[in-house]
């Protein structure tokens, strides 16, 4: 069974200075992330075990945790994408067009997705996803996650993520979580997300 | 006559505000103080933000106490406003939400006013009295505790507490993990020692080591505390 690893960032880790600072980007990445890929593989192992042999006593635990650190490494992948050293600015064209279809402008967009970064209870995420339907409703919508798994809308793909862990800004930050969250819309890469919301729809 | 005993059992450990007959019990509870009004307010700490360097950092302190155990005060009293007001006007509609709102920040302000106080300067070392005597009825030796509660507030998942609880019912001390500050509460257990993990606790002087915070707590554990507790409530 092939194992899951640490993508590389595809910047440095001062790249985002001064709205994420390096120390942080540092430890998320190489201790926190790491963590995630880690207990995933680690979940995944004792679970083809568990086929092996016939013993599933451990199967509620280890889902959850393949929950927790696969839902883990999967936003990380996408967060880390979705930043950039050239980041900020809006989104153009057709992505554009969908924001203001859904929220009624970028500005409404952009309110609800903070106020929805603000007000996760404990650590988790707030993110900007693409919902399908069966019934062929394909709808932007602003969700949170707690931890990483917890609020999962069934049906939704993340276009856009931010992680409100205490981790991911108490450094630079400490509680004042919504100046990260107003500091993270100078860092967004909106051709990343623009890419993941046309493969998205296909 | 009622004997202190008896008016423990009637009131229950940890008791809501300050309408108690006995103000001898009061403290012995450490009630959550309020203002005039019946506000719950923020408790002033034993000793200074630095006091308890370098096990915890006096900047985490004072954001700790003034800020993240503030927004759960506020957050407390806001709930039970509103939950009053969908009674006069009966409107249900937000009951679900306020009564999510009570259960985290009515239990962050109550674990974070227990938390202070299982703390001090001239902590550290090891129990004696009932508290030891139970530890090693329930767990073993003092070293199995130890190790257990290490292991169930490191492992704790996302944002948290370890907690040493006692259950009257069962007459056992308990190792319990709490997620957020309500989440995965033993009904009848009542908090005698706890150690907050959410990472704004230690991150700024330990970052993502939070083993090593939590063999720094340690060494500040107010044993005299938690001996109290326990005899409050058994």
């Amino acid at each position: 069974m092939s194992k899951y690893t640490l993508p590389e960032l595809g910047y440095s880790y001062d790249a985002l200075e001064p709205h994420i600072d390096k120390e942080t980007m540092e430890l998320h990445h190489s201790k926190h992330h790491a963590s995630y890929v880690a207990g995933l593989n680690s979940a995944l192992e004792k679970l083809e075990a568990a086929r092996a042999s016939g013993d599933f006593s451990a199967v509620k635990h280890l889902s959850r945790e393949v929950a927790f650190h696969g839902s883990g490494h999967a936003l990380h992948n996408i967060f880390w994408k979705n930043m950039g050293p050239n980041g900020g600015g809006e989104p153009s064209s057709e992505l554009a067009d969908a924001i203001k279809n859904e929220f009624g402008s970028f500005d409404a967009f952009k309110g609800q997705f903070m106020a929805a970064a603000g007000a996760v209870e404990g650590s988790g995420w707030a993110i900007l996803g693409l919902h399908k339907g069966d019934d062929g409703i394909d709808k932007l919508m602003i969700v949170q996650a707690e931890k990483h798994q917890n609020l999962t809308v069934q049906g939704i793909t993340p276009l856009l993520v931010i992680d409100v862990w205490e981790h991911a800004y108490y450094l630079r930050y400490q509680n004042k979580r919504p100046d990260y969250v107003k500091a993270f819309f100078n860092v967004i890469n909106w051709n990343d997300v623009a890419e993941r919301y046309s493969k998205a729809r296909a | 006559m009622y004997s202190r005993r008896d008016m423990l059992k009637v009131f229950g450990a940890g008791i809501v505000g300050s309408q108690i007959a006995n103000p001898e019990i009061a403290t012995a509870f450490n009630s959550l103080p309020v203002d005039e009004s019946g506000k719950f307010v923020l408790p002033a700490l034993d000793y200074s933000y630095d006091a308890l360097e370098p096990n915890i950092d006096k900047q985490t302190m004072e954001l700790h106490h003034s800020k993240h155990h503030q927004g759960y005060v506020n957050g407390l009293n806001k709930a039970l406003d509103n939950l009053m007001e969908t009674r006069e006007k009966d409107d249900m509609s937000l009951v679900k939400h306020w009564s999510r709102e009570l259960a985290f920040h009515g239990s962050g302000h109550f674990l974070h006013s227990i938390f202070w106080k299982n703390m001090s300067p001239k902590g550290g070392g090891e129990p004696v009295g009932e508290v030891a005597k139970a530890i090693n009825k329930d767990f073993g030796s003092f070293e199995k505790f130890k190790n257990h509660f290490y292991s169930a507030a490191k492992s704790v998942e996302g944002v948290g507490w370890g907690i040493l609880g006692y259950h009257p019912a069962a007459d056992k001390l308990m190792i319990l993990q709490a997620e957020k500050h309500h989440n995965l509460t033993v009904h009848g257990v009542v908090p005698l020692l706890v150690v907050d993990v959410w990472e704004h606790a230690y991150y700024l002087r330990y970052q993502n080591k939070r083993g090593d915070y939590i063999k720094a707590f340690f060494n500040v554990i107010n044993w005299n505390d938690v001996e109290e507790r326990l005899k409050a409530v058994r």
